[in-house]
């Protein structure tokens, strides 16, 4: 056992970040620090140039073209990348339905829609969610009915992320409503340019436009455009979000978030000192940076598992549930470390770039709205009575 | 970076496995905790001849070649069987500041027949007053001839009726709390005007509180150099901290297996309670603590060897807060989910309890490690 | 709405604090103070003084003997009481079976049992609890078959507080086994001296003896000690249940309790300093405080709608979940506030009064065991999961 690099690991970090100086765009970088949001050039920008250095997939084997990194090299790659300011990438094609696609696809569909998102050319999203149909997933009713060599889609998406943005959405739909409810689904790509597709905001309590409601009326798919075979589509799912479960701990921009919440303490005046002289406040801070240690720990040992050739089990959920908690901590504990002046809401600086001058310091502005915006950590992705529910299940045999 | 066991390791685990099941089924246990030593000797002999005493040694101090892994693969078994050998004390503390600091000539007599079986020890830093400051000694050693005069108190020392010498924590220079001037000396446990109170702790140990009046030993009880014990000290009771955050590891596993295994099987309202979803949610979250324990166990484990004191001393506290944390919670949803069989004695539930309980109180609390912690990165 | 006392209130209490004074035996105010264990006979003194006064069954109506305090009244005398560090009244007579002889028993009944748990001649021990039947009450067997004018009880009962210094129990029997669960039990009153019963203790986690398993064999009861009609049993236990969580909030005790705990943070030492000086563990005792007086407040609104003429509803099961929560918390930091010296264990001392020296000060010994004991608030009287169902659904309406 060892946790020090070898020279190779070191000399790969440092590759990693010269790479993100010389490509990611200052702006981009600064919208980090101050934790503004970013726009869809921030985003596609970084990821076309990750694309094309061929470190976008870089969850993926050699044979898909991916780096086929081990997991040292992808630890690394993440954490250097959040160190540097990089926006994360968005997980949609990369992490979700590319691996479904190289795991489940046609060689066709392998050759069709991995370039892209490798490329980062084609923007994906995700369509699972209706409104009927959120924990419950098995649920869903989006009806896609087989006409000849296409399905007919009719129904509605929600909670779509960046569905606004996107070029293809990927989409669990009902193809036999008689069938037992996880049985009667299949996975479908669908370009979002299809008539019959259309995109409405939902705006989040922060002020922001991420996700959407998406509606399907009479949409022709081509049945080539199905993963798997029809009414396997579950298999599919269950198989993505247990990878979603490990990306989502979000440990690097964790470590990052403790970090700046030091620093703000640091510039915080309090008593005519500063907030990092309240060993109150600084003791909370403490154990939010141990809490991101025990999870990065605990996450290196499910990597080190995986490197041995084991699989994720359902424990990885247990990551979700910590990671989406630290975050939502986090954020509490900044917008407490800003006090009062996380009160003034700023949405011009907030969302877009105006260069007014912010009421009280720069990093007052995202306060609260990234606080209210965090709650849905625990929310997306499977809520955290879920995963706890599947970890009961899976793990403890409850 | 590797986070995998060795074969030699995991053959340690499966041995050390092997030990507590054979010798610490519960009833058992309570066995060993009555006798008089509350401790068995041949469980201690065949500790040594498994070569446990001295894995953790370097070979030219007698040793295996070891370090703190095999010490964590070790504890966390203890932890399991809740083992009362009193191996912390012994080999964690007191073999490893002779190690650290001693002569040759206290290495051969001190560690080599501690690493055979045949010597125990104990570490007598803790005083009425000083809670969990080290530096916060008043027990005085002053010169007398070439040798020294030890007259004072010291509390609730772990093993202390067993050992064969007791390592004291002692000022020789300085003033209250000083870090400076503070000298470690080996006396012997049967040494005269040191008088002892022998007691059991709550969790069925053994400890004393030990009234030095005017003991004398010569130059050589010297261990390391004078006035200059603070910072071994502190490493020592820093490697013990991590010693003691997998001892409570295996009892977090342990505790969540019996209880994961009661409320599969105790029914009420005509179900296992474990299909109560506030239970399930309970249990789940003390394998998530049980698993975060495990992973600051094992952060500390391959950190308190870092040449950086700051570094070592991160690692021992922050795994001693997420210990105190998980072992609290686990400890107090085993009792709960066992509902009124939890507070009895009966069950192995409330040792398990009791001793992760007192492991939060060892070498300082939560909040105490939290503390100091939180002062360290800061100044970072 | 007034929160001081009027001029009478403030006479009366006086009045209850001349009383304690004159009459709380100096060694059990001792002992109390000090936090050590009781013996039977301290309790029974202490609470025969209460009966000469008439004030051991502070909660009755004047009807029953009771001195018909006002809620001001009984708030007063509760909280003068632990001030005055006198023991807790056991409940078992006075709050439990007390309340439901008069509420559904005969006159005689009312006639042979209601002057001895008034002047506290007779100890009550409750039993309910059955090894199979906890949380789940109503599935009890132990059985009563009548013959004659007698019931003939088999079974066993568990938990039972105190039993081995009992007089008298109060049971709940089936005596129907082919109805519903709850509507085949009855209230039984029977003589802890009667053939067939025998006592065995449960020793606790802390080395103490409080409860113990009582078994019945043949055991002979009159029929004239059913209380409320045959198989009506449950309708008492329900309405017991209720008065039961009223009194385990402990506020009074928890008020003291802090108290003490106060006054071991400035006995003992933190970096040649007061601990109480430390700014993490003295706000941690000032988070207990606001918890003791948001639960205090809590039940004096609750006890204001009861002067109103309503009956405490399910939302006192509230006032019992927070209550142990925080008796528990304040055992916790007490045996923190000790650190180290919580570790000796000295049965002598802490169980037979031996008069050994203790190990460091004479309060740390308790600490650790307190805190060991005290896990118990949280699982008898219905613990805290099963107060938490009982509000969802009556109260929420889940
Ligand atoms: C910001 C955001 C982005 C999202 N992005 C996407 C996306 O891109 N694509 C997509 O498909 N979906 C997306 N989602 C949807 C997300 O996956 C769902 O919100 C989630 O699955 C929960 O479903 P729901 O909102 O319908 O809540 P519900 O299912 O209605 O849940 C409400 C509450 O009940 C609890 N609950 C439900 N069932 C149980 C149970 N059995 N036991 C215990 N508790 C239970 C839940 O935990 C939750 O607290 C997004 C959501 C958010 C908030
Ligand atoms: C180290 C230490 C020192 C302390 N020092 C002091 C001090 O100096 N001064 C001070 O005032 N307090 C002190 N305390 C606080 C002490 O905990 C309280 O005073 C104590 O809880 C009051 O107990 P009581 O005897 O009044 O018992 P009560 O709480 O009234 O209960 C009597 C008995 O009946 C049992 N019981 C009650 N209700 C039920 C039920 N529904 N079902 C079953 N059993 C039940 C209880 O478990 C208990 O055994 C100290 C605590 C500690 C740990
Ligand atoms: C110190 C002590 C004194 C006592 N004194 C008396 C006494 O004098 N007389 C008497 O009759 N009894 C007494 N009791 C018994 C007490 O009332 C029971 O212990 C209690 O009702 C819980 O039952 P159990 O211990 O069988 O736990 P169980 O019912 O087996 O419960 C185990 C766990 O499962 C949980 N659980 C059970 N059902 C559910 C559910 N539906 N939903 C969610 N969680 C659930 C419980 O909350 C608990 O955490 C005493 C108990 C103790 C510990």
């Amino acid at each position: 056992m060892d946790l020090a690099l070898t020279p190779e690991h070191q000399a790969f970090a440092d590759e990693v970040r010269d790479f993100a100086r010389q490509n990611l765009s200052p702006a981009t970088r600064e919208k980090t620090f101050s934790g503004k949001h970013y726009d869809k050039a921030d985003h596609v920008e970084w990821q076309k140039a990750l694309g094309r250095k061929g470190w976008l997939p870089y969850t993926w084997p050699k044979k898909y073209g991916g780096p086929g990194w081990d997991v040292t090299r992808r630890f690394l790659f993440e954490n250097v990348l959040a160190e540097e300011g990089a926006p994360r990438i968005i997980p949609f094609g990369v992490k979700m339905v590319g691996p479904v696609i190289y795991t489940f696809g046609t060689d066709e569909q392998k050759e069709r829609f991995l370039p892209g998102i490798r490329s980062s050319e084609v923007a994906w999203c995700q369509g699972y969610s209706e409104p009927g149909a959120g924990s419950d997933l098995a649920n869903l009713r989006t009806r896609a009915v087989r006409e000849g060599d296409h399905y007919i889609v009719n129904g509605q998406k929600t909670w779509t992320s960046f569905a606004h943005w996107a070029d293809w959405i990927f989409c669990l739909v009902r193809t036999n409503p008689d069938a037992k409810p996880q049985e009667g689904i299949s996975f479908l790509l669908i370009d979002m340019k299809t008539p019959g597709v259309s995109v409405r905001p939902i705006i989040m309590t922060d002020g922001a436009h991420h996700v959407n409601d998406v509606f399907l009326d009479n949409v022709k798919v081509p049945v080539a455009n199905r993963i798997g075979k029809e009414g396997e589509g579950w298999t599919c799912a269950k198989f993505l979000l247990a990878n979603e479960r490990l990306g989502i701990a979000e440990v690097p921009a964790s470590k990052r978030g403790v970090r700046s919440l030091r620093d703000i303490a640091r510039t915080e005046p309090q008593d005519g000192r500063t907030l990092a002289d309240d060993p109150a406040f600084v003791a909370q801070i403490a154990d939010i940076d141990l809490q991101v240690q025990a999870l990065e720990m605990s996450e290196l040992r499910a990597l080190s598992t995986m490197a041995l050739g084991g699989a994720p089990g359902p424990e990885v959920s247990t990551l979700k549930i910590r990671g989406s908690e630290i975050q939502q901590r986090i954020a509490e504990l900044t917008m407490e470390a800003v006090g009062e002046y996380a009160q003034p809401y700023q949405p011009g600086m907030l969302f877009h770039d105006t260069n007014e001058t912010p009421i009280g310091p720069d990093h007052a502005v995202p306060a609260a709205p990234r606080y209210f915006n965090m709650r849905k950590t625990s929310i997306y992705g499977g809520s955290n009575e879920i995963q706890k529910n599947i970890v009961s299940k899976m793990v403890l045999g409850l | 970076m590797d986070l995998s066991l060795s074969d030699e390791q995991k053959q340690l685990q499966d041995a050390a496995e092997r030990f507590v099941r054979d010798k610490y089924a519960f009833e058992n246990r309570r066995k060993i905790a009555a006798t008089e030593k509350g401790w068995l000797p041949e469980n201690w002999a065949q500790m040594a001849e498994l070569g446990w005493l001295g894995m953790s040694f370097k070979e030219e101090d007698g040793g295996y070649g070891g370090g703190p892994i095999e010490t964590m693969i070790v504890m966390e078994q203890f932890g399991k069987g809740l083992v009362l050998e009193p191996f912390l004390p012994t080999v964690v503390l007191g073999g490893g500041m002779i190690a650290a600091v001693g002569s040759a000539a206290q290495k051969e007599a001190l560690l080599a027949p501690m690493i055979e079986g045949k010597k125990q020890f104990a570490f007598a830093w803790l005083e009425r007053q000083s809670r969990y400051n080290l530096a916060d000694v008043s027990l005085k050693a002053t010169k007398e001839g070439s040798g020294w005069s030890l007259s004072g108190h010291k509390g609730v020392v772990y093993n202390a009726a067993s050992a064969d010498q007791i390592i004291v924590l002692a000022r020789t220079a300085g003033s209250a709390r000083e870090e400076k001037g503070l000298t470690l000396f080996v006396v012997d446990g049967n040494a005269k005007g040191l008088s002892r109170r022998d007691y059991p702790t709550q969790d069925s140990l053994r400890a004393s509180e030990l009234t030095f009046d005017k003991v004398s030993v010569g130059a050589d009880a010297v261990l390391g150099t004078v006035d200059g014990a603070f910072p071994v000290a502190e490493d020592a009771v820093d490697r013990a901290i991590v010693a003691l955050c997998a001892e409570a590891t295996g009892c977090m596993d342990a505790v969540n297996a019996a209880t994961l295994e009661y409320i599969k099987t105790r029914k009420q309202f005509g179900v296992p309670i474990g299909k109560f979803q506030v239970l399930q949610h309970r249990m789940v979250d003390c394998f998530t603590n049980a698993q975060e324990a495990r992973s600051m166990t094992l952060m500390a484990s391959l950190k308190i060897e870092d040449k950086d004191p700051v570094v070592r001393h991160k690692a021992a506290s922050g795994a001693k807060v997420q210990i105190g944390k998980s072992g609290k919670f686990c400890g107090q949803s085993a009792v709960q989910m066992h509902g009124g069989m939890g507070v009895t004695d009966e069950l192995s539930v409330s040792h398990y309890f009791k001793r992760l309980t007192m492991i939060d109180l060892m070498f300082g609390t939560q909040q105490h490690h939290l503390t100091r912690y939180s002062n360290l990165a800061m100044a970072a | 709405m007034d929160l001081a006392f009027t001029a009478e209130e403030q006479k009366f209490a006086d009045e209850v604090r001349a009383f304690v004074k004159a009459n709380l035996p100096a060694d059990v105010r001792d002992k109390v103070k000090n936090g050590k264990h009781l013996g039977r006979d301290d309790y029974m003194r202490w609470q025969q003084a209460l009966g000469k006064k008439g004030w051991l069954v502070y909660t009755w109506p004047k009807k029953y003997g009771g001195p018909g305090f006002t809620p001001a009244q009984r708030y007063i005398f509760e909280n003068v009481c632990a001030e005055e560090y006198a023991p807790g009244i056991i409940p078992f007579g006075t709050k439990m079976v007390g309340p439901v002889i008069y509420t559904f028993g005969s006159e005689e009944q009312k006639q042979k049992y209601l002057p001895a748990i008034r002047e506290s001649t007779v100890w009550w021990c409750q039993g309910y609890s059955e090894p199979g039947s906890g949380s789940d009450l109503a599935s009890l067997r132990t059985k009563a078959e009548k013959q004659g004018d007698h019931y003939i009880v088999n079974g066993s009962k568990t938990w039972n507080t105190m039993g081995h210094w009992a007089d008298w129990i109060f049971c709940l029997v089936r005596t129907d086994s082919k109805a519903k669960p709850q509507e085949g039990i009855s209230f039984l009153l029977i003589d802890m001296k009667t053939p067939g019963i025998t006592v065995k203790p449960i020793i606790m986690a802390d080395g103490g003896h409080e409860v113990n398993e009582v078994f019945f064999d043949n055991v002979k009861v009159p029929v004239a000690n059913l209380v409320g009609k045959e198989n009506e049993g449950w309708t008492c236990a329900k309405f017991l249940l209720a008065n039961e969580r009223l009194g385990i909030a402990a506020v009074p005790q928890s008020k003291r309790g802090v108290e003490a705990l106060k006054d071991i943070a400035r006995a003992e030492q933190d970096n040649g300093k007061p601990l109480i000086e430390n700014p993490g563990f003295a706000e941690k005792i000032a988070d207990l405080e606001i918890q003791v007086t948001a639960l205090e407040f809590t039940e004096l609104r609750v006890l204001s709608q009861m002067a109103q003429g309503g009956q405490p509803g399910p939302e006192v099961s509230g006032l019992k979940i927070r209550g142990s929560e925080i008796q528990q918390r304040i055992t916790e930091l007490t045996m923190e506030a000790v650190g180290e010296y919580a570790a000796p264990y000295l049965p002598g001392l802490l169980w037979h009064g031996s008069n050994e020296e203790p190990v460091g000060p004479e309060y740390a010994h308790l600490a650790a065991p307190r805190y060991f004991n005290t896990r118990k608030t949280t699982i008898y009287g219905g613990s805290n999961e099963i107060q938490k169902g009982i509000i969802s659904k009556m109260v929420l309406g889940l």
